[in-house]
């Protein structure tokens, strides 16, 4: 069992426009209204690497910089951990199709953000950051894997971390393989130590699985946890956005889940 | 960081199947790697494990069936593996162990021929494509975890060609956090066409076999392979004769270019001093430098900038591409393998193909194997994305 305390959230959903935003509704101040996920345009990049990046990177890039401004934490000296289903779909499918044609030819762009670990690589390059990333997976159990990592890091290395999930849906034919619903990112800073930029501490534990994974209680959101891997943190944020003491339990191994036991800081909780 | 334990190993890539085929190979000084040509008349030399064209997975694991989890499922079948992963569970209990592999291109070799076996763009997959059991990354984990009966914390890394070395990362917090005592490293990929067209376009593929370090180097070859490590944080009352320790570890990132190394070796320095940093240790206390070194004319002119800044002109240093090509995701699994070779056979491996030094490259770097002490060795591994990853493995006392 580990203790981390978020520090700052980054959101991009449908309907889910930044943290702010989304914490209205997520607590319940606000209704929720579906609306074409917005992926605000990252300006820290130069412009040759800016049309480049796919919007995977544009995804990720854009949550975590959320994430950050709002701990206040300098990315340049963060370790970072991204988490996936399965990285950039259009990409893939895309060099899939040039290798089945008659005519090979693959771009050496397409090719290069073909990797798991694209949006690291645009991270280090956008940061300026030189410290230590992971680039993760584990299915629709990707958000559990890389907070459990995540958090492990922070603290053993005693340092804050980065933690940043995405998935985006994947067109035909592998849509049809592999169903995601609409493009989902999520930054989170984590701490190992309270601060006065702490939001709400997180206690981690792998358990024996014996209850179903937290759902949420909005239809549409629920319809939203569901449908991205990434939006599995949608419990979490909820809870933090509601600033009560909450038990929220992710899928994880087949027969083991993941706990949190989460409790708001009193530096920043709303009564 | 605490030092964790290397207890067994194994390992698999075109110069053979398990540690004596591959320390065999390794002191001859012959190469695995043989001439291919892919359509389009992209020739090419590669790094083949025949082996696996006619291994399919047991009938239970019809769903995995592809070329990487085929490999997987192979290099488990060696050195004892399983029977020491037995020996695991009986100590620590399977949910205990952890199970952190690596890979760049998963199962994709078969999605490959998903897409070429539809009569029409446009039309869906075979019927009898499986994404999660083979395309996605996570599958060689879920693979991993019912072979090896295993049911501690998973999860699969995919940085590119420095993925199985920073597996040993994941490990070794997930560990020191307290969520496991003992966990399954290391990880397999395999060759397909999306990295050989792929590191074409770079114009990084080699039309011959791959030259570390020579004065006419002139790209990759591209092997295949695997390599699965037990590590520990507590050995067993009686070490086995092979095993070695994790030292040092060190991550970090270029911030340069996606595909194009940082040309003074700034992210492979860093990455060097923070496994240092992490072992306590300096560099004179390194004997053996195993190199990424993986013939690209811009490659390998940083890394031995990063060498040469932090060892000087005198370590001993060697890039074993030449011998397995550049198996992406598993090089680094597969070189701290070659590490620990090397330290238990107080054996320097040299080069395969290299023919004549670049007079511009300052370190020591050996053509030909070498006998003599080797008490640590440094393994390093670098991949797109400018992230990089070095390792340091010691003899334990």
């Amino acid at each position: 069992m580990i203790r981390v305390y978020v520090e700052g959230i980054g959101l991009q959903g449908d309907g889910l426009d930044g943290w702010e935003a989304s914490a209205a509704i997520l607590a319940g101040r606000e209704d929720y209204c579906a609306a074409p996920v917005n992926i605000p345009p990252i300006t820290l990049l130069p412009a040759n690497e800016r049309r480049r990046m796919v919007k995977t990177v544009k995804l990720a890039l854009a949550v975590g910089m959320q994430a950050f401004a709002q701990s206040g934490r300098d990315p340049k000296e963060t370790a970072t951990v991204f988490t996936s289903s399965g990285g950039d779909g259009e990409t893939i499918h895309d060099i899939l199709e040039s290798l089945a044609a008659p005519q090979i030819d693959v771009s050496p762009t397409r090719f290069h953000n073909s990797v798991h670990n694209a949006p690291s690589g645009y991270w280090s390059i956008a940061t300026g950051s030189s410290a230590p990333t992971s680039s993760l997976s584990m299915h629709d159990n990707s958000f559990a894997a890389g907070l459990l990592d995540a958090a492990a890091q922070a603290v053993v290395e005693k340092q804050p971390v980065g933690l940043i999930a995405y998935d985006l849906p994947y067109p035909e034919p592998l849509n049809a393989v592999r169903k995601i619903g609409s493009a989902f990112g999520v930054g989170l800073v984590i701490a190992p130590a309270p601060s006065d930029r702490a939001m709400a501490s997180v206690t981690l534990a792998i358990e024996a699985r014996n209850d179903a994974p937290t759902s949420m209680i909005a239809p549409p959101l629920e319809a939203i946890r569901r449908g991205n891997p990434a939006a599995r943190s949608l419990p979490l944020l909820e809870a933090i956005a509601r600033g009560i003491d909450s038990r929220i339990v992710l899928d994880y191994l087949a027969d083991r889940s993941v706990t949190m036991a989460i409790a708001p800081c009193l530096a920043t909780a709303s009564p | 960081m605490q030092p964790l334990y290397l207890t067994h190993y194994t390992i698999a890539t075109s110069l053979g199947a398990g540690l004596d085929a591959t320390f065999l190979q390794l002191s001859s000084g012959r190469t695995g790697l043989m001439p291919q040509t892919y359509p389009g008349e992209l020739a090419t030399w590669t790094g083949r494990i025949g082996a696996l064209d006619t291994s399919p997975l047991h009938e239970s694991l019809a769903a995995f069936e592809c070329r990487n989890n085929r490999l997987a499922a192979l290099t488990l079948a060696q050195d004892g593996f399983m029977d020491a992963v037995a020996d695991l569970r009986e100590r620590h209990g399977p949910e205990r162990i952890g199970v952190f592999l690596g890979t760049s291109t998963s199962g994709i070799e078969n999605s490959e021929s998903a897409y070429r076996r539809r009569t029409a763009v446009g039309d869906p997959l075979p019927a009898d494509f499986r994404y999660a059991e083979t395309h996605n990354i996570y599958s060689l984990g879920r693979l991993m975890q019912r072979l090896l009966d295993v049911s501690g914390p998973s999860v699969v890394a995919s940085a590119a060609c420095a993925t199985t070395a920073k597996t040993f990362g994941n490990a070794a917090r997930m560990i020191e956090a307290g969520f496991c005592d003992a966990a399954i490293v290391g990880g397999a990929d395999t060759l397909c066409a999306t990295t050989i067209y792929g590191f074409q376009s770079l114009g990084l593929v080699s039309p011959t076999a791959c030259r570390p370090f020579d004065k006419t180097r002139d790209g990759i070859s591209i092997g295949e392979g695997a390599g699965f490590a037990i590590v520990e944080k507590a050995p067993p009352a009686s070490l086995p004769s092979g095993a070695v320790m994790l030292r040092g570890f060190g991550e970090s990132s270029d911030a340069y270019h996606m595909s194009t190394p940082h040309p003074e070796g700034r992210g492979a320095q860093l990455a060097m001093e923070r496994a240092l940093a992490s072992a306590g240790l300096q560099p004179k206390d390194i004997d053996y430098i195993n190199v990424h070194g993986t013939a690209t004319q811009v490659g390998d002119a940083a890394e031995d900038r990063a060498l040469v800044e932090l060892f000087g002109k005198d370590t001993p240093c060697s890039s074993t591409k030449g011998y397995t090509g550049h198996t992406l995701a598993s090089a680094g699994i597969v070189e701290t393998i070659i590490a620990a070779l090397a330290i238990r056979h107080n054996f320097m491996p040299g080069t395969a193909n290299t023919q004549e030094l670049d007079p511009a490259l300052q370190s020591r770097y050996l053509l030909r194997g070498e006998r003599g002490p080797v008490r640590r060795v440094l393994s390093n591994s670098f991949g797109f994305g400018g992230s990089n990853c070095s390792l340091v493995l010691e003899r334990p006392s």
